[in-house]
């Protein structure tokens, strides 16, 4: 991973408030935290170590892993899956939500990675992870009306049920899995993380990860950066 | 007002930073925010303000909570951040809302956004879009998913971290592990 750091002098804690609250009030009855709400049935599990960690995620796939079929709903009403696209090189995944401002932010470079790529044999095929009850904005009316007048190149599948991004082990979106074929439909995760290295302006864009890992794909070379973080809406697990 | 408010500060700020060696806590900053509590300033700030507070040697506790706006989970949250620096106003322990919104959303989204929910704990903007440069030294484990909560004293130290929503009671149990009575 690579750090840019820019040092700027802002003095660390400028302006607290001190204010005098009220006093602790009696011993806090600890309620008990809904760890593993977010988990799948089999695939998450809750993480509390020495180092100081708490949270639930999701296992799920890394770089080098083959990727499971699967079949979702696409917002022209017809059913999807990965193994439609054996004929093709690879396939880049994106988990993107309607309700996600940082997704939305992605979605002209999301469908000009398409444009770019589908002709040489990588397409993309989006999928909306979020449960419609927790985000009415994501429910498939909703989706097909975005990808109408965003005019989406690509699929838009509906994971509703979450078990896809469960299975990749999804976080947030926008989310990307790009996906090589290396034959007999067996699709092998080369690259997860973010788009580029600036959601905010597209002009400031100086790493595009998803566009140098299909790149270098596509002449053969191996991946150099392929696995990225970024910051995302949150997938909001339903309750189980 | 804000504007005049905002010169004022930095212009006492730049003099305690002449005379107050990095790694002490400027003494100065209490009173100050305490004589304006009706503005709140957000501060655009880059990694090397949250990495140097990170890092500080002053037996201070932060609560550091990566937010947005825009992220439901995380505003319904904000009220039990508020709740806490009241109720350990007492104690060595501070709340830093470290808010993810795009730079350009800082006066017509942020500050507005701020005062309606009458936000008193201190909001930084940490403008640094390529975020995969500085999660993992938040923590290794962190995603980069909304909300997120570091408990941190670099002192002592000890530090936990939360790639999710946090309640009020789940807070005060960790800040046991954290503070003296």
């Amino acid at each position: 991973m690579e750090t840019n750091r820019n040092k700027v002098k802002v003095p660390f804690w400028l302006t607290m408030l001190l204010l005098s609250g009220t006093a602790l009030s009696g011993l806090v009855l600890a309620k008990s935290v809904k760890a593993g709400t977010s988990a799948s049935q089999t695939q998450a599990r809750s993480i509390r170590t020495d180092s100081g960690t708490e949270g639930t995620q999701p296992d799920g796939y890394q770089v080098g892993d083959i990727v499971a079929n699967f079949r979702l709903k696409n917002v022209d009403g017809r059913m999807l899956s990965l193994s439609d696209f054996t004929s093709q090189k690879g396939v880049i995944i994106v988990f993107q939500s309607n309700h996600c401002p940082f997704s939305k932010a992605y979605e002209d470079r999301i469908i000009a990675l398409d444009r770019k790529f589908n002709t040489q044999g990588y397409p993309v095929l989006a999928i909306n992870p979020s449960d419609p009850t927790s985000y009415p904005d994501d429910n498939i009316d909703q989706m097909q009306y975005r990808a109408r007048t965003k005019g989406y190149t690509y699929p838009f599948l509906s994971d509703d049920k979450q078990v896809v991004a469960q299975a990749f082990g999804a976080s947030r979106t926008p989310q990307v899995f790009v996906l090589k074929n290396n034959g007999a439909g067996r699709f092998m995760v080369q690259y997860l993380g973010t788009i580029d290295d600036n959601p905010q302006d597209p002009a400031g864009v100086t790493k595009r990860y998803v566009d140098d890992a299909v790149s270098n794909l596509l002449s053969n070379k191996p991946v150099v950066i392929t696995t990225t973080k970024a910051i995302g809406c949150a997938i909001k697990w339903r309750e189980m | 007002m804000r504007k005049l408010f905002f010169v004022y500060l930095m212009a006492a700020f730049s003099s305690v930073l002449a005379q107050v060696p990095v790694g002490k806590e400027p003494l100065a900053a209490d009173t100050l925010a305490a004589a304006s509590p009706e503005s709140t300033p957000v501060l655009k700030v880059k990694w090397g303000a949250l990495d140097s507070l990170m890092s500080s040697s002053t037996d201070t506790t932060y609560i550091i909570n990566f937010w947005a706006t825009w992220c439901r989970p995380c505003v319904a949250e904000l009220p039990h951040f508020e709740q806490v620096r009241q109720d350990y106003a007492r104690h060595k322990v501070r709340v830093l809302l470290v808010s993810m919104d795009f730079a350009k959303d800082i006066e017509d989204r942020v500050i507005p956004f701020v005062d309606r929910m009458k936000l008193k704990s201190t909001v930084w903007l940490l403008n640094e879009p390529d975020a995969n440069s500085w999660i993992e030294q938040v923590d290794t484990s962190w995603s980069g998913a909304l909300p997120a909560t570091l408990i941190i004293n670099s002192a002592r130290p000890r530090r936990m971290f939360f790639e999710k929503a946090l309640d009020y009671e789940t807070l005060a149990r960790e800040l046991s592990y954290f503070i003296e009575y």
